[in-house]
Formats: C-alpha cells, sequence, structure tokens
C-alpha cells in the first residue's frame, strides 16, 4: 500500500471506524460468528461505579468465536470508546480465558488461532493494580497459545496500543498495522511528562508517527504488514497471517538480534527516524552471542 | 455518576432484545429486554449529575410516542437529548417493534 494509491483509499470500508464487535464480526466468515460473554451476560467490571464512572456491560471487550476462511478461530476486540480501551480486571481476564480456552481446544485436537484487536491505551487507571495483574495474564495466555496456533495483533487505529498492552502485542505471533496506528511502550504524552518537551514532543504528530507509527513499525520489523484501514484488506492479512503458522523463533524470542540492534545506536546521537531503518539492517548479532 | 429509573404504561410489543450503542464520550449504550407487563421500565446511569427533569422529560416524550413493554438499561456518557433520541429509536427498530 502506498500513499498514492487513491482508488483504493477512496473505495474502502473504514475498519477503525466499526464499533469492536462489529470488527471482530467482519474479520470471520459471514454467518459463523457467535458471541461469549455477550452484552446481555452483563459481565461489566465492579470497581467503576463508586467510583463514579459509568460501567459498560462487556466492559469493552468483545468475544468472538467462528470460522475465519473456514477454520475455527477467536477474535477479542477491544471497543476503544469505552475508557480508552482501557484494559480492567473484568476485560482483561475475558482476554486471558478466550487466549486459554483456544489453547485448551487447540491441544484437543480443535486448532484455534487467535486475532487480538489491540486498540487501547493499557491498563485502566481506576483498577490500578488488578489492571497490571490482569495484563500478565492476558501476556501469559498469549505465549500459552503461540505455541499452539498463530496469535496475530491488529492495531488499526490511530488511538494506538500502548503501555501493558504493548507488552502483549509485541508477543504476538505476527503484528498488522496501519499507516494510523500507533505502537509504544510509553505513550508520548508520558514520555513527555516524564522526560521533557526536549526528549518527546507530545505535541508533535509527525515525530510521534515517526517513530511510533504503522509505517515505522513495518520498516524496523517490529511489526510485520502495513495494510490499508479497509475491512477486506485487514481480513485478507489476517488470514494470510493465520496461514503462515507458527514459526520456529517468535520476534520476542530473538534477544540476540535485538541486543545488537540496541548496541548499534549511541543514545548520546540518535538517529533520525528515517535512518533507523538502515541502521538497523546492518546490526547482527555477534558469532557465539549468548542468545 | 447518577442512577435514575422511570416507568411508563406501555403495550406495543418487542420481538426480541437488543444491545446499541458504547459507553463513549457523548453516546450511550442500551440494552433492551421485552417483557410482559403493561409498563416499560427504564434505569439510567449516566456520567453527569442533575439532569432528572431533562433525561424524564425526553424519555416521557419518547415513549408516549413508543410505548414499548421492555425495560431499558441506559448506561451514558454524557449523550445529548437527540443522540439518546436515535439511540433508543435504533434499540426498537432492531428490536422489530
Amino acid at each position: 500500500m502506498t500513499l498514492t494509491d487513491w482508488p483504493a483509499m477512496l473505495g474502502r470500508t473504514s475498519f477503525i471506524e466499526l464499533g469492536a464487535r462489529e470488527r471482530a464480526r467482519a474479520l470471520l466468515d459471514d454467518g459463523t460468528a457467535r458471541e461469549l460473554c455477550g452484552p446481555f451476560d452483563r459481565i461489566e467490571s465492579p470497581w467503576l461505579e463508586p467510583q463514579g464512572v459509568v460501567p459498560q456491560c462487556d466492559d469493552g471487550v468483545v468475544v468472538v468465536k467462528g470460522r475465519l476462511d473456514g477454520r475455527p478461530a477467536v477474535v477479542i476486540a477491544i471497543e476503544q470508546a469505552f475508557q480508552g480501551g482501557g484494559i480492567g480486571e473484568v476485560s482483561g481476564v475475558k482476554m486471558a480465558a478466550a487466549l486459554s480456552l483456544a489453547a485448551r481446544d487447540s491441544r484437543d485436537g480443535t486448532p484455534t488461532p487467535a486475532v487480538l484487536l489491540l486498540e487501547t491505551g493499557g491498563v485502566r487507571l481506576q483498577e490500578a493494580n488488578l489492571g497490571l495483574a490482569t495484563v500478565a495474564e492476558v501476556c501469559s495466555a498469549v505465549l500459552e497459545l503461540r505455541a499452539l496456533q498463530p496469535v496475530v495483533g491488529v492495531i488499526a487505529g490511530a488511538l494506538g496500543c500502548f503501555g501493558g498492552m504493548s507488552i502483549a502485542a509485541g508477543l504476538c505471533t505476527r503484528l498488522i498495522m496501519t499507516e494510523e496506528g500507533r505502537l509504544g511502550l510509553d505513550g508520548p504524552e508520558v514520555i513527555e511528562s516524564e522526560a521533557g518537551v526536549a526528549e518527546f514532543d507530545a505535541a508533535d504528530h509527525s515525530l510521534i508517527w515517526s517513530i511510533d507509527g504503522g509505517r515505522q513499525r513495518v520498516r524496523t520489523g517490529l511489526a510485520d504488514a502495513l495494510v490499508l484501514d479497509d475491512v477486506t484488506a485487514l481480513r485478507t492479512a489476517v488470514i494470510e497471517a493465520v496461514r503462515q503458522g507458527v514459526p520456529a523463533e517468535h520476534r520476542s524470542q530473538r534477544i540476540a538480534e535485538l541486543r545488537a540492534r540496541l548496541e548499534a545506536l549511541d543514545p548520546a546521537r540518535p538517529p533520525e527516524p528515517a535512518d533507523l531503518a538502515d541502521a538497523w539492517a546492518g546490526a547482527t548479532p555477534r558469532k557465539g552471542a549468548v542468545r | 455518576m447518577q442512577t435514575l429509573t422511570y416507568e411508563f404504561p406501555a403495550h406495543l410489543p418487542a420481538a426480541r432484545r437488543t444491545h446499541v450503542g458504547v459507553v463513549g464520550s457523548g453516546d450511550l449504550e442500551i440494552l433492551m429486554t421485552p417483557t410482559d407487563g403493561a409498563r416499560v421500565r427504564v434505569s439510567v446511569r449516566t456520567s453527569v449529575d442533575g439532569f432528572d427533569t431533562v433525561w424524564r422529560t425526553v424519555l416521557e416524550r419518547f415513549f408516549a410516542r413508543h410505548p414499548v413493554a421492555a425495560s431499558f438499561e441506559l448506561n451514558d456518557s454524557g449523550a445529548t437529548p437527540g443522540v439518546v433520541h436515535l439511540r433508543l429509536r435504533q434499540a426498537i427498530e432492531e428490536g422489530n417493534v
């Protein structure tokens, strides 16, 4: 995809403009979607109302089982409009449990890959430690399933994927992003408030996207595919990512390669974002380096 | 945050339960469950305090025109009366009233 692919751009049906439930359903084969823990099960957060925050009946996470290109799959979608996609105790456990069930089904003879739609600012601050604990459970469940079946992450919107959930994104078998999508551990506002505007100017959008944006993340190998924000394009990319199966080694296991990349940089003279991919292209692990 | 409840007379049956909307800024979610009685029960959890009278007026007007025998749960994040009306319309439309 290029920025000048106008016919595709004009003819698209935006994926990110759909709600979480519709996004999950749009990825699956027509007529196969079946929601687990739906809105009428009323599994909402018990921690929000005492703090004066109106809860949502699905706690902002939608779990849908169905078929993807004819094979069983589960899609877990975060609703970014509710609490900025923040993960709390209940929503996190929904994700972790759905991933663990997919792992159990995979072990029991029904291979069930998972797709995570990660539009989230990370842990929901109102649920502090419980949210942090639940992110650890999600990461643990991703590790459990990815050994058996692909766990495909999708970051489609400008809200991006930050905080604890960016760690889950980093653990995914494959990561699909759009040009508008962002991925980072700390969000720009957090970096600016902690380290100052000279470190990272949270008002400078082109700077932010040149570092956290989908194009840069794909160029530097931290994400795998750059796709137009279009329902069909994303569904095709997700099917392709699942089809590629479980790799011998996941990105997060390539420690020597990641270490070589860190060693290739001088923090006193950081490269321009545009030069980072080239700087890293030549960074190969030393012979005999400890993995 | 404030919790409000209302009841109005109703007689139109709804074919199925429906869920619409999202608890996002300026929006609300609605869960509609059909009931047998001749009443409509509405419970509202709203992020904005002090608008009891506006809620009563908006809901009274809507259910006078669409007396749907159902329970409505509204989780509101500061939706304007116009948005509330549209979401209610969407809920009963999807519920095949």
